[in-house]
């Protein structure tokens, strides 16, 4: 980097305090639900209380004769101006996509589903109209369990489509799997389940549509991840012409995912704002989101493992079912597929066979909860090594290293056909023993199990990779996803010699502000002070695909990093012209450009900023300005990877889980931000883990959102976690200039396996083989006794 | 409607309010003081915590009426008058203890009311003092480091004072930021 | 969510309050810290038609001694039962029962009188005041009367306060002498006790004299282990006598199964913790 020469600090591997946080912790926010404009009104939406049923008659007349009420809609009502909610990724030929309306007009399939509208003049108004509406329901049978919605005779969540599945997608690559399974000497197979989760942002969503007011343009403003994936998709649902719409994503409280999602309440909001021609609001209650806010993971996994005696893996055959739940949203089909390649994880190995099934239930829509897919998949492949080093009686980290990428080997093309650019799990691995005191844990975890102690100790390894920074176009265009995966950064190099950084990611916690000015800092050679970071909003921010997928470094900053170097070549010319040189005679360091051999001929690139806003002196056919812009479009996906390791303690009277010590070594690459990379990796962690021992969201058998609150849905706090030990390693990625890697799922990614293999290790003397997801108490008591009473002869400890 | 008279970050308030408005809503909605967010419906998530009469409450579980006569403090009121911000403030800043910032206020008023009580706590004490208040962004481990920090600050502060341990309990006298 | 209207009464005596209550009937609740109360409102659970806000009647708030008898005000909050010192010394099992209450915002604002009306049987302050045998004082239209903790709890969310009465105090023997403990177990947390144990031991050097031990959430109201106690009395004050008695812990309740637990489980948590809470209150750990 040319700063190197000057001496001036790098901005990029700093651990620069954030420029997000003054108005955060001063509660000068901007929260959707903060918003408010004159003649604002509110929306309350009426929600079905049944998971499957047909409408045969609803009345809103009586909600109109509340005090304070304006209006009241059905579905019926508000189809006329809106379209089906879109699916973006219909991942097969002949996928089921079934109509989706904003609000049911003839039939409700999930508990949640809206089916009527209430605008009054206050929340508290809204709210009470809705106990004033009429609906009758003719039950229909739900459908929950999607083993038994793909059987024959089934009842249907859509009668229409004349079945449960959406769609079946197959990959088998390298050789056949079949004839590579003759030749192992060990065959596992192990049935795994993802359970449903609530992704839980802590900001609940929230939706503010303005009417054209002084200009033409309809505003909505809403708690989303992507305002402009939101623009283009409610231009097409509510028919309101694209450039006549303005989104805005003003602070966003979290999203995971959940906010990656274009959202019925979304259109509903334009709609009644057309209508009415006022603004509105409608903000959902923790609760309420829970039925109307997508879901997460739900999966079964079945899984065959071929491998050697000597622990070498021959091949991998995954059957998946997915549960879409009752419709499918923006990527809901996709999302299990972004684990399709992901499954062989970082080993090597001759075949692999994988087919999904997406299966439609009469529960809320599932789609991407943070890591979407690469979860599912790392879950998968880690809880199979460790149950081969069992079967096999061998160490799980030395099970792992016989088939592992070499870091000699890179870049490697996996048997399911990605190519990593980069790696070292050798070194990754090496470290977070060391860090972890493995060998003295290891030897604690016997002398426990010598001495029958009831608190048994249990380590959990996960050495995990993920493919994120999405995405390359054209591979986007071969799994038939409906859009491209550039991102888009523009700079503005301002008359006093500020800076304007504009990106089409759409932070909501990221930190992108901070990570974007330290980018731009560098390349332009400008305080890191006096850059500003703009986004989240059309009319600022025309272009953008958002954020998601851990792509917005690696996609979104390199964007940035790449603007400003064109910034910096547009400038380099008209310094060239200031000080009567040519380009190539022109050095830039420390944002100054001096003529080689005569130092003190020299222009500041703020000189030279100010110098374009004047043009007084420009030469013929230079076009004034120095701003820029790019739009990049990865060449390749983004590898992160890392190793994991886990120490539970497990009491085996009453199934508590401890967890006594948990060390990550991450590498993402190239760092911008060690303090943000390390946050990002701590909250991964805490979700991962939540996955592993507390979080489930459980459907009754009439398909009523059992764990329907925050009271029911174990959100751990900090009382339920532990300290983490992380380090990293760095190996830079080859596939772009930052040589950065995503890290925004990274830990939730790794940390699952790592914990429910800690746990299936701790019992495992025991006879326990696994325990479903969450391991709760009571799961690994019946697991215990399950296996006491499988393995008498054993007697009980 | 009942008469409410309230004092809110040292400003003093009456208002008409129905019986059931929340107290989080008479901040938010009639106030205009929403830099207390609420984040759920169960008293789970502590987003909305803010201090009544020298104590945390959850806002979204107190009812207005219930605060009459009473004395709040919201994040909005916690830097002093010239604007610096209270030491909470500036160790969730600087030990990167929020990333979407949407529980801070929470987890700020609720570490302040922990300090109280425990000018001094482990680590765990900490955690559990934070149990009423959830976060979905950070795994806590910044959170409670910023806990220590800004402890360690206050002991620092007021090592030369022994006894005004209950001086930074005080409400200031003025809000730092506008409503939005 | 929105909590629907009422209307809201602020009575500045018992009296007022009962009255109050009396003319409301069924349709009134009354409003203490509101830490249950307010969710349930704000979820549309209840409907009550008259909020009678009791937090401001004076003389309701704080605890004295009377003779033998630690007397605890309706009012008074978790945190300052917590913290009481008269409490911690008298009947020290019901300030750790009440520490483990919620979280500590919940705890300023929420009383020991709204948790024994409200009754919830996953409630940690109900098992301890039933493990303490205290007598809960009720006033009504006609005076005071006083309610054996045993009797007070009829059913699921149900008590022995009559629609015009108000829970104005409760009465605890001191337990100087009983050794204590209160072990709870919960999924995380925030969350309620799967199954909690308050346990009172008294010993006299190698045997146990007496003990009594309040079960949460091990049926529809709070409940003792009886054959647990019985088996107790008298026994050796050692591990194997008190795990021996501890397997009988869960004879006689009537645990459900719900989202945190089987009732299979939760019997066999209510043995388990019961030896662990008793071996703690007896000082064998």
């Amino acid at each position: 980097m040319t700063d190197q020469l000057t001496g001036r600090e790098p901005e990029v591997g700093r651990a620069r305090v954030r420029k997000e946080d003054a108005r955060l912790v001063t509660g000068r926010t901007n929260w959707t639900d903060n918003i408010t404009v004159p003649g604002l009104l509110h929306i309350a939406i009426l929600r079905s209380p049944m998971a499957h049923a047909r409408i045969e008659r609803i009345d809103v007349t009586p909600a109109l004769e509340r005090p304070g009420v304006v209006a009241a809609y059905t579905g019926r009502d508000l189809a006329e101006g809106l379209g089906s909610l879109p699916c973006a990724w219909p991942v097969t030929e002949d996928i089921v996509l079934p109509e989706h309306p904003p609000v049911a007009v003839d039939e409700v399939r999930h508990t949640g589903d809206p089916v009527a509208v209430v605008v009054a003049r206050d929340r508290y108004a809204a709210a009470d109209a809705l106990e004033a509406i009429d609906v009758d329901y003719e039950p229909l049978p739900p459908v929950l369990n999607m083993e038994a919605a793909l059987a024959e005779g089934s009842p249907l969540v859509h009668a229409d489509k004349g079945t449960n599945r959406c769609y079946t997608w197959p990959l088998a690559t390298g050789e056949d799997y079949a004839t590579v399974r003759e030749r192992a000497d060990v065959v596992l197979r192990r049935r795994f389940v993802q359970q449903r989760l609530i992704p839980n942002a802590m900001e609940p969503r929230a939706v503010v549509a303005v009417p054209p007011d002084t200009s033409d343009q309809y505003t909505l403003y809403s708690a989303t991840q992507i305002p402009h994936i939101v623009r283009v998709m409610m231009a097409v649902v509510t028919g309101i012409p694209e450039h006549r719409l303005r989104v805005v994503a003003p602070d966003v409280g979290g999203g995971f995912g959940s906010k990656l999602q274009v959202y019925g309440e979304e259109a509903i909001g334009l709609a009644v704002a057309r209508k009415l021609g006022r603004p509105v609001k409608w903000t959902e209650s923790r609760s309420e989101g829970y039925l109307a806010t997508h879901h997460g993971r739900d999966q079964i996994q079945d899984l065959e493992l071929a491998a050697t005696r000597d622990g070498r893996l021959l091949g991998l055959k995954v059957d998946l079912l997915a549960d879409m739940g009752a419709y499918l949203m923006i990527v809901t089909p996709g999302v299990p597929l972004l684990g399709a390649f992901m499954f062989p994880g970082i080993y090597k190995m001759d075949a692999y066979d994988f087919t999904c099934t997406g299966v439609f239930t009469t529960k809320t829509p599932t789609d991407a909860y943070r890591g979407a897919g690469r979860p599912e998949a790392t879950f998968a492949i880690e809880r199979m090594m460790d149950e081969l080093a069992a079967e096999l009686g061998m160490d799980s980290v030395e099970v792992r290293r016989r088939n592992w990428i070499g870091h000699d080997e890179f870049p490697y093309t996996t048997i399911g056909g990605l190519t990593y650019d980069s790696g070292n799990y050798e070194s990754a691995t090496d470290k977070a023993l060391a860090l972890f005191g493995y060998d003295d844990l290891r030897s604690e975890q016997r002398k426990r199990e010598e001495r029958g102690d009831p608190v048994r100790l249990g380590i959990g390894v996960s050495t995990y990779t993920e493919m994120c920074g999405l995405a390359p176009s054209r591979i986007l265009r071969d799994l038939r996803y409906g859009a491209g995966g550039w991102e888009a950064a523009s700079i503005r190099m301002l008359p006093t010699g500020k800076v304007e950084v504009l990106t089409g990611t759409s932070p909501h916690g990221q930190g992108h502000v901070t990570s974007w000015s330290q980018i731009a800092a560098d390349v332009l050679g400008v305080p890191f002070e006096d850059v500003e970071v703009l986004h989240g909003d059309t009319r600022t921010v025309p272009q953008g695909m958002d954020t998601y997928g851990s792509r917005s470094l690696v996609v979104g900053g390199v964007a940035v990093h790449r603007a400003a170097r064109k910034v910096v070549d547009k400038a380099r010319k008209v310094a060239a012209h200031l000080l009567e040189a040519s380009e190539d005679d022109l050095d830039f360091a420390d944002g100054v450009f001096s003529v080689k051999g005569s130092p003190d001929a020299h222009k500041t690139i703020q000189e030279v900023a100010f110098a374009t806003f004047t043009s007084h002196d420009l030469p013929d056919g230079l076009e004034p300005t120095i701003n820029a812009e790019h739009v990049e479009d990865p060449e390749a996906f983004s590898y992160p990877h890392g190793t994991h390791l886990c120490a539970v303690e497990v009491d085996t009277e009453t199934g508590r889980v401890r967890i006594r010590s948990y060390v990550c070594v991450d590498d993402v690459g190239k760092v911008v931000n060690p303090m943000i990379v390390e946050g990002q990796v701590h909250g991964g962690l805490a979700q991962g883990i939540a996955q592993a021992l507390f979080e489930e969201a459980v459907y009754d058998e009439e398909g009523n959102l059992v764990s329907g609150t925050m009271a029911d849905y174990l959100v751990p706090c900090a009382a339920d976690l532990p300290d983490f030990l992380t380090d990293r390693t760095e190996t830079p990625a080859t596939t772009n200039p930052l040589g950065v890697k995503g890290v925004g799922e990274a830990g939730t990614i790794a940390s699952t396996p790592a914990v429910v293999n800690a746990v299936v290790d701790a019992l495992r003397p025991l006879g326990v083989t696994d325990v479903r997801m969450p391991c709760t108490p009571e799961r690994i008591w019946r697991a215990l006794r399950d296996a006491r009473s499988a393995r008498p002869e054993e007697g009980s400890s | 409607m009942t008469r409410i008279s309230v004092k809110v970050d040292g400003t003093a308030y009456e208002d008409e309010v129905e019986p059931r408005l929340l107290l989080v809503h008479y901040l938010r909605d009639r106030l205009g003081l929403t830099g207390t967010p609420v984040g759920c419906d169960t008293t789970n998530c502590g987003a909305c915590m803010v201090d009544l009469d020298g104590k945390s409450v959850k806002s979204c579980s107190v009812l207005a009426v219930q605060a009459d006569g009473g004395e709040v403090t919201t994040i909005q009121g916690l830097a002093s008058a010239d604007g610096e911000w209270h030491p909470l403030q500036r160790a969730f800043h600087e030990q990167h203890a929020l990333q979407c910032g949407f529980c801070t206020p929470g987890m700020i008023m609720a570490a302040r009311d922990l300090l109280r009580e425990n000018p001094d706590p482990t680590p765990e004490e900490v955690r559990e003092g934070l149990e009423g208040n959830l976060c979905r962004c950070t795994g806590y481990m910044n959170i409670v480091r910023a806990v220590l920090a800004a402890a360690a600050e206050e002991r620092r502060h007021q090592a030369p004072e022994p006894g005004a341990v209950a001086e930074h309990a005080e409400p200031s006298t003025a809000g730092s930021g506008a409503p939005v | 969510m929105i909590p629907a209207s009422f209307e809201y009464a602020r009575p500045r005596t018992v009296e007022e309050a009962v009255g109050q209550l009396a003319l409301a009937g069924e349709e009134a609740k009354v409003l203490a810290g509101g830490q249950s109360l307010l969710p349930i409102l704000r979820m549309r659970l209840a409907f009550p038609e008259l909020l009678v806000d009791v937090g401001r009647i004076p003389g309701l708030r704080g605890v004295r001694t009377d003779g033998d008898t630690l007397v605890i005000g309706a009012l008074t909050s978790h945190h300052d039962v917590v913290h009481d010192p008269l409490v911690r010394r008298h009947a020290g099992l019901l300030a750790a029962a009440t520490a483990t209450v919620a979280d500590p915002a919940v705890r300023h604002r929420g009383t020991i009188g709204g948790s024994l009306a409200h009754a919830d049987p996953a409630g940690d302050v109900p098992a301890a005041v039933l493990a303490l045998d205290a007598e809960l004082v009720v006033q009504g239209p006609d005076g005071r009367r006083s309610v054996p903790a045993r009797e007070f709890f009829t059913d699921y969310l149900q008590t022995a306060l009559r629609p015009d009465e108000l829970l104005v105090e409760v009465r605890v023997p001191k337990a100087d002498a009983w050794g204590f403990h209160y072990e709870k177990f919960q999924l995380s947390a925030q969350a309620w006790a799967v199954v909690g144990v308050a346990a009172l031991v008294r010993r006299d050097d190698g045997r146990i004299v007496e003990s009594r031990v309040g079960l949460s959430n091990m049926g529809p109201t709070p409940v003792r282990a009886t054959a647990c106690e019985e088996a107790l009395a008298g026994a050796d004050a050692a591990p194997d006598a008190v795990a021996s008695a501890a397997d009988s812990a869960a004879e006689g309740t009537r645990p459900a199964s719900d989202l945190s637990a089987s009732a299979e489980y939760r019997e066999h948590l209510a043995r388990v913790l019961t030896r662990r809470a008793v071996l703690a209150a007896a000082d064998l750990t």
